[in-house]
């Protein structure tokens, strides 16, 4: 058992790393990869802490976590799919119609 | 539990966070999600490190056996293989980096200067049925919007991505008469 | 793991020098190159078994050659399939070509260490160990996808794409038909979910005769579980017709045959956890195993255990060669508008009944009545 404390910095240094992800790709499904990346970090924060305390609320956080993932998971990857079946891209960059 | 027990918890850490950075910087969508898989897997290895076996399994079900198997759908639906490696270049700018940094600043700062209070002789104990009783008890209502989110998800998911024009279509998926 | 070896290192005086964590993680590798002896020794045995129980439903020998009985088929196989020229297609992706097969193996044999072999053989007893199961063998639709695509042939991307709807969806059906067990046992463990079905009622006490719900879950977990791990009248991922031979299609020697043995292991594992969590796992019928000496209760156990589970592969197999194949999209249609529909019925039925009868099952009922 480590410190709580180095759990949080992996926690932190996964988030961070899901950040670059999101910010520095212009590939949709890079971009909700290092969502995935992000929502990881999240919860290994909240797991450590909660086994720290000695106290499963903080699983229970992790396991809504999860649920939420996989709802974004689905619905965002079903509208990835249908929008490359229209504009035949996923470039974020080009997905600009409501920018005006 | 010194010693060996602290050198797989760094292996396991560097193997997450080593993964996690070629997802977000392999120019290849493939390989990138075949390093999602590796930093999923590492991060179930940390829940177990710290007890929570029950939430090490579902990381493993549901990151692993749900969402990387969509993603994985996601890019063989969305390119050729010819395509992958030319299309999603990494676009580097400094302010990315400069507010990852920021960001990562912050939170350490947080983790390393927060107090924790001390609880000794914790040992490895079953989660299972304490996050169970919880779930039906305490939490109960989150649990059940939940499970109403997912069914929104699933219908939305179905809806969005049944092509136009279904009605033709699921007429050649009938039995033959 | 570590409890067996703290005794061990007390009980033996020679090897109290070691330290703790070195024998367990020796013990550790021991028991897991049993286990992985065992998986290797019945998928040979079993492809064997398997051509033989197909020459005879086909009304012919089936391999008679090499050994008596042709018994000695395997090792020509394995060698031939280990000295086999290896070859990776100029055009496929090397790096996820090769790693495929691993991950499905491991995701197929990782299943192996936490089945109940007997009264107190288990590599490791989890305390979530059906969650545990359905959790690694997810692993293997990774490996298959990444198969499909790093082959890049089409027949192989196909399989790969099939497969992976497949094994995803047959997933839900195959955790809800078990969980009557588990509500049962009122565990996640195995062995625990094993012991519950002990007591002197015989083969009344198994799960299947607990009431009319979990016998139908039994036969629902064996039809949705046949399709989880691709058996033939669900094998549309390799169906030869079609897709010649699907994800695989590509792969040669050493790598076809991790495949192969995965596909076994698969069979075993499914096997294995039908007899646990409904055909009473280790339990003699009228004898109490438990009741013995520590080696020939678990000797006894673990050839009931066996001769259950091997029983299951032969109806497997007796399946296989009998049914003819599904179309696509009558599979999918089977496993969601049919198979999960009918597991959450038969869910919330175990649950009403445990409910309404205090847990105690027809039998239980019944011989509580008489005396």
């Amino acid at each position: 058992m480590m410190e709580p404390a180095a759990y949080l910095l992996l926690s932190g240094i996964l988030f961070g790393i899901g950040v670059v992800g999101v910010v520095a790709r212009k590939n949709a499904l890079i971009i909700l990869m290092s969502v995935e990346i992000m929502l990881n970090g999240v919860n290994v924060a909240f797991i450590a802490v909660g086994s720290h305390l000695g106290d499963v609320t903080g699983s229970v956080f992790a396991f809504m976590v999860m649920t939420v993932a996989a709802a974004e998971a689905a619905v965002g990857l079903a509208i990835l799919i249908a929008i490359y079946r229209l504009k035949e891209t996923i470039d974020i960059t080009e997905l600009n119609v409501l920018k005006w | 539990m010194t010693g060996p027990a602290d050198l797989i918890f760094y292996f396991v850490a560097a193997l997450t966070v080593a993964s996690a950075i070629l997802v977000a910087t392999l120019p290849n969508i493939i390989y990138s999600a075949v390093a999602l898989l590796f930093s999923f897997a590492g991060v179930a290895g940390l829940y177990v490190f710290v007890s929570a076996d029950f939430l090490a399994a579902t990381q493993v079900l549901v990151y692993v056996g749900g969402i990387l198997i969509l993603i994985l759908f996601a890019v063989f639906l969305s390119n050729r293989i010819s395509t992958v490696k030319i299309s999603n270049p990494v676009h580097f700018n400094w302010q990315a980096a400069l507010l990852c940094l920021a960001l990562f600043g912050v939170l350490s700062y947080t983790a390393v200067s927060t107090k924790f209070p001390v609880k000794p002789g914790l040992s490895y104990q079953p989660t299972t049925a304490e996050i169970g009783e919880l779930l039906m008890t305490r939490y109960l209502l989150p649990f059940e919007v939940a499970s109403v989110l997912l069914l929104a998800a699933l219908i939305g998911a179905a809806l969005l991505s049944r092509p136009e024009g279904e009605k033709e279509r699921s007429a050649d998926m009938e039995e033959p008469k | 793991m570590e409890a067996l070896a703290r005794s061990l290192v007390s009980a033996v005086p020679a090897i109290a020098g070691v330290p703790l964590w070195t024998v367990t993680l020796l013990m550790m590798v021991l028991s897991a190159a049993v286990l992985l002896a065992f998986a290797l020794t019945f998928g040979g045995l079993g492809s064997y078994v398997l051509r033989k129980v197909a020459g005879d439903i086909q009304v012919r020998i089936g391999p008679n050659r090499v050994g008596p009985y042709g018994l000695l088929q395997f090792l020509a196989d394995g060698a031939k399939l280990l000295l086999k020229e290896d070859i990776i297609p100029a055009k496929a992706d090397r790096f996820l070509f090769i790693l495929a097969p691993y991950l499905v193996f491991v995701g197929s044999f990782a299943a192996f260490v936490v089945l109940p072999f007997g009264v107190g053989l288990t590599a490791s007893d989890l305390n979530i160990g059906v969650y545990y199961v359905m959790a690694v063998t997810s692993l293997v639709v990774v490996g298959i996808l990444m198969a499909g695509w790093a082959s890049n042939n089409k027949w192989a991307l196909l399989g790969g794409m099939r497969a992976a709807a497949q094994i995803v969806s047959y997933e839900i059906p195959v955790g809800m038909a078990i969980m009557p067990a588990v509500l049962i046992a009122g565990s996640l463990s195995l062995q625990d979910i094993v012991r519950s079905q002990g007591g002197l009622l015989g083969i009344f006490g198994w799960n299947l005769f607990h009431n009319p719900f979990t016998f139908f879950s039994f036969f629902l977990y064996f039809t949705a579980a046949q399709a989880e791990t691709n058996q033939t009248p669900f094998d549309i991922p390799e169906a030869e017709s079609e897709l010649v031979s699907g994800y695989n299609v590509e792969y040669s020697g050493i790598r076809y045959a991790f495949f192969f043995l995965a596909e076994f292991g698969d069979m075993f594992v499914v096997a294995a956890l039908a007899t646990a969590c409904f055909l009473g796992g280790w339990h003699v019928p009228f004898f109490r195993a438990e009741a013995l000496p520590a080696l020939w209760g678990n000797l006894l156990s673990l050839a009931v255990f066996l001769i259950k589970a091997f029983a299951l592969v032969l109806v497997m197999m007796w399946v296989r060669w009998t049914l003819p194949r599904l179309r696509v999209d009558q599979l999918m249609r089977m496993s969601w508008k049919y198979l999960v529909p009918l597991t959450f019925v038969n869910l919330l039925g175990v649950s009403l009944w445990l409910l309404i009868f205090k847990g105690k099952g027809i039998p239980a009922l019944i011989a509580s009545l008489i005396g």
